[in-house]
């Protein structure tokens, strides 16, 4: 995003410039700044869910998730602190511990976002114990499968059905440990009328939750790259 | 350190892979082999655990009352316990029974698709099983996580030389899951 006053900020002490309407994140990326993320999709609108983004800000009482904070002139950021490191290892745990991640036996395993998180954060076992929760695998799509176990409700594929490709298939359905990806108004996604098969879900998905027939352990390679491009395309249209 | 590391390898509720990967250490295994001694394990005949060891790795989930006792045996006798791959740091493929109900679980593998006359468990085959198939630090205190299924010989040879060398375990980095 563009268009709004230049200003100046700190991110780990070197000197960046930056458009007020951008957000923390996009500023690092273009100045070769690593910030972890995993919620975040450039293409998609952020929402700020699962905070792995965390930054700290001089001043703020507590760290700020980058990929929906706005930088400010003057703003000191630190992207990497032992208790930053020590927050998103935690955030990561409480998401392993509530789903099912058996990583031997999944259609990802070496392709996962969240796995590639695990091992960046040194999350080499769950100090908070596993819940081992039941939960449901809608595998009625002809060609694509929904194991609610691996997901962590990050929203990409809501997302990607809605803006993208304007279905709006999915949404979220419940709160806390009983939140779930749906499909239309909680059919079986074969029988959603408004799913038109695209699979861009599929692509977006950061873990194993989504993902196409016939694949097994660890076939599975998740391509977004595709993104970007299409939003970019859009955003040409709309300015027309 | 003086005389060699006293090592040991015990296989709780695993596939044995994790053994694999230790063999698979390959020529490195013999590099290593004149600073350690095989004290306990599966590949080696001894039958009892011995008075201390230096490192016990040890593969697999804790899903039964034996393997429980097993573990707490080794901790008893080993100055460090390194938890051997993914079943073992969180439960990995045994782990997959604990959201359904043991007895159904049982029931259907044992009585229902038994091939020959069905068996009545838990009996002297089928052991008891706890209720979940458990990581071993929610049984035993760890000092090291080495994951992956199985993690790869790389990680072992890591933590076998740390120790020798005597490093800090806690500075190791993770190679691998799944
Ligand atoms: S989704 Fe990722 S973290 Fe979860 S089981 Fe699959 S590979 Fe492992
Ligand atoms: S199914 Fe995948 S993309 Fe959708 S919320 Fe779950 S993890 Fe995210
Ligand atoms: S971690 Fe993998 S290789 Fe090791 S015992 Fe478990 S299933 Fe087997
Ligand atoms: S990536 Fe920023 S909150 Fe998820």
């Amino acid at each position: 995003m563009s268009g709004g006053r230049v200003i100046t900020l700190q991110i780990d002490g070197r000197d960046c410039g930056a458009d007020e309407n951008q957000t923390i994140l996009e500023v690092a990326q273009e100045n070769g700044i690593f910030i972890p993320t995993l919620c975040h999709l450039n293409g998609l609108h952020p929402v700020g869910g699962c905070r792995i983004c965390m930054v700290e800000v001089e001043g703020a009482p507590r760290p700020l998730p980058a990929c929906v904070t706005h930088p400010a002139e003057g703003m000191r950021v630190t992207t990497d602190t032992p208790e930053l490191r020590r927050r998103r290892r935690l955030i990561l745990e409480l998401m392993l511990a509530e789903g099912n991640h058996v990583c031997a036996v999944c259609v990802v395993n070496g392709h996962c976002e969240l796995q590639e998180l695990a091992l960046q954060l040194g999350v080499d076992h769950l100090e908070i114990p596993a819940l081992y929760p039941r939960r449901e695998v809608d595998a009625s799509h002809p060609r694509f499968g929904l194991d609610r176990n691996r997901c962590v409700l990050c929203t990409r594929c809501v997302r990607v059905c809605g803006e993208i490709e304007g279905a709006h298939t999915w949404d979220v359905m419940g709160r806390g440990l009983k939140a779930a990806i749906i499909s239309d108004l909680n059919q079986p996604w074969g029988e959603a009328e408004s799913c038109t098969a695209c699979g861009k879900c599929v692509q977006v998905c950061p873990t194993g939750a989504l993902f196409e027939k016939g694949k097994a352990t660890g076939e599975m390679v998740k391509r977004h790259l595709h993104l970007p491009l299409l939003t970019a395309m859009r955003k040409e249209e709309e300015e027309r | 350190m003086s005389g060699r590391l006293r090592v040991a390898t015990v296989w709780l509720d695993g596939c044995s892979g994790c053994h694999m990967s230790f063999l698979d250490m390959d020529e490195l295994l013999l590099e290593l082999a004149p600073r350690l001694e095989l004290a306990y394990s599966p590949l080696v005949d001894r039958k009892e655990f011995p008075d201390r060891v230096d490192l016990a790795l040890l593969e697999g989930a804790v899903s039964t009352p034996e393997d429980e006792a097993k573990a707490r045996l080794v901790r008893a006798h080993s100055r460090l316990v390194v938890a051997l791959g993914d079943c073992a740091c969180q439960g990995n493929v045994p782990a997959l029974r604990n959201r359904l109900d043991n007895e159904q679980l049982l029931d259907l593998v044992y009585r229902q698709q038994a091939d020959g006359p069905a068996a009545a468990p838990p009996d002297r085959n089928v052991p008891p099983l706890l209720t979940h198939s458990l990581p071993l630090h929610r049984v035993i205190a760890v000092d090291l996580f080495l994951p992956g299924c199985p993690p790869p010989p790389a990680a072992i040879v890591r933590a076998l030389t740390a120790v020798l060398d005597g490093e800090t375990l806690s500075e190791l980095p993770t190679l691998k899951f799944g």
